[in-house]
């Protein structure tokens, strides 16, 4: 490793150092919760008080969306959907939408795939199948439908979809190592891979540091997001708590339903912000 | 044999299956996936069961997006969904309830349904929740449309709707019902369905599952379900956690 290691290791920070590319008001990418979702770096963000976060939830949310929602850091949210699974609906999310507080741009899954994809190859856009005839192709006006200039019948319309690029400020996600080089392995979680070719910065925590180089091995190398694209890394272990961190950890059930119970009222979930995020001692 | 509503209606649903090459289940979908995995045992293997939100239970290297991919290409023959709202004409609501701008009532989101709706040949509709609240003559937002346009580019869209109640079919933009599940009647499906439907003269009633069958459900398909669906398997079956937690 040597002195191209050393000369990269700047890339390793601590939790609040990293995550200073995300400002307020950026556009925010963040993976479903099998993907490794960085709810230690949410509860940092939530602690520095981030405000506005366009936020794209790529394809979906649950306890990340939620409790940005909650603790008021979100000015829109482009997602396919927001919910705690097993444990219910996502109480602030709903509150948030009927209450008015933030702005909702519905989508379905495999658009914000292709919009992303769009951005990670370069180009302004990306057609899907679906969608037309659908209320959520109504209320997206940054959609546009044509018609295929490849129809198979010359003779006859072929409308399809076209999705506008998604091109973030910042890519954040949970991973389960990185190497001094900023290399950081995604293992088959490939949307995390695409987020980061997508965004302009990315930004990971990772349960550990590797010791070596992660492209060296062509084993790890085939699952490694290269440190080219990696803006900043910082240690958080179990940093996906309560979330799960696929392959290392499950998420923590109890402390779920506690969520889902605590936050189904503005009063319980500013208890919860207390006692969890912002962590203040009872006096 | 004595069984759960829940072991009838993954038992309704894996007959629904058929005999097609690769099944997929979406999150939050636990009687979907047991039918399924039972639909697997019984074919020895096949179809391919994947089961999203699952590493062991799926096949994917390729991120969230192999999936809709994969549907893209043809290679999903059945897929579930549901909606808060489910019409007459088979649209389905998983956004909100009242003005999209001012929601009175707001649901997770449309997940992958404007996409897989059209795409996978099979889509098998499941609500629980059989009431006027539940299916409705028009729903509120549509998600995912039942049907299409005859030039919008449609290879799949709803076969069925399977309730707590009763099995209905879908064709041709329309609802018929097919049979009522045992301790309910057709009276009691008209007056909880919010639109009109056609029917037999006779509605004969949904089959109990065999013993064999609740057999496999229990002592094969349960163990493996509580992998993904840890909750439901202890509920249900009486499958124990600690062997699945890390």
């Amino acid at each position: 490793m040597g002195a191209r290691g050393s000369a990269m290791s700047h890339l390793v920070k601590t939790l609040d150092e990293a995550l200073a590319p995300i400002t307020d008001g950026c556009t925010l990418v963040v993976p479903r919760e099998v993907s490794g979702v960085p709810m230690a770096a949410t509860r940092a963000l939530i602690r520095r008080g981030v405000k506005r976060l366009h936020l794209v939830a790529l394809p979906t949310s649950s306890l990340q969306a939620d409790l940005l929602i909650g603790a008021g850091c979100v000015e829109t949210l482009e997602t396919s959907a927001v919910s705690l699974g097993e444990f219910g609906p996502a109480p602030r999310f709903s509150a948030a939408v009927t209450g008015g507080s933030i702005a909702m741009k519905d989508a379905t899954c495999p658009a914000l795939h292709a919009a992303l994809q769009a951005a990670e190859k370069g180009v302004p856009f990306m057609p899907l199948r679906g969608l037309i005839g659908s209320d959520i192709l109504k209320y997206r006006p940054d959609w546009k439908v044509i018609d295929s200039p490849f129809g198979q019948d010359s003779n006859k319309a072929d409308p399809i979809v076209l999705l506008p690029a998604i091109k973030p400020d910042v890519a954040l996600f949970h991973a389960a190592m990185a190497d001094r080089l900023g290399n950081v392995w995604i293992g088959r979680q490939r949307e995390l891979a695409t987020m980061a070719h997508a965004a302009v910065r990315t930004v990971a925590t990772v349960e550990k540091m590797h010791d070596g180089n992660l492209l060296d091995d062509p084993v790890l190398a085939a699952g490694t997001l290269p440190g080219f694209y990696v803006e900043s890394i910082a240690i958080a272990e179990r940093g996906a708590w309560p979330l799960p961190l696929p392959d290392y950890y499950a998420a923590d059930a109890e402390h779920l339903a506690l969520y889902a119970r605590m936050a189904a009222t503005a009063e319980g979930f500013a208890e919860y912000l207390d006692k969890y995020v912002y962590e203040k001692q009872a006096a | 044999m004595n069984f759960r509503d829940e072991e009838l209606l993954a038992d309704v649903i894996a007959r629904l299956i058929g005999d097609v090459r690769h099944v997929a289940v979406g999150n939050a979908s636990p009687i979907p996936a047991t039918a399924a995995l039972l639909a697997r045992e019984r074919g020895h293997g096949r179809p391919y069961v994947s089961l999203l939100g699952s590493p062991k239970h799926t096949f994917w290297t390729d991120g969230g997006r192999e999936l809709f991919d994969c549907a893209g290409q043809g290679r999903i023959d059945v897929f579930f969904l549901s909606g808060g709202q489910i019409d007459g004409h088979g649209n389905i609501n998983l956004v909100s309830i009242g003005d999209y701008a001012h929601p009175k009532v707001r649901f997770p989101g449309s997940f992958g349904s404007a996409h897989l709706y059209y795409v996978v040949p099979k889509v098998i509709l499941f609500r629980t929740e059989h009431s006027r609240r539940t299916l409705v003559p028009d729903v509120d937002f549509i998600s995912a449309p039942g049907a299409s346009e005859p030039n919008v580019f449609r290879t799949g869209g709803p076969i069925a709707l399977v309730t707590n109640r009763c099995l209905f079919s879908f064709a041709d933009g329309r609802f018929r019902l097919e049979s009522v599940h045992p301790g309910h009647t057709v009276e009691e499906v008209v007056e909880n369905t919010g639109f009109d439907f056609e029917r037999p003269a006779q509605v004969p009633e949904t089959p109990a599952p065999s013993p064999e069958t609740l057999t496999l459900m229990r002592e094969t398909v349960a163990p493996q379900l509580a992998e993904v669906y840890p909750q439901f398997a202890a509920q249900v079956f009486g499958v124990g956690q600690a062997a699945f937690a890390r």
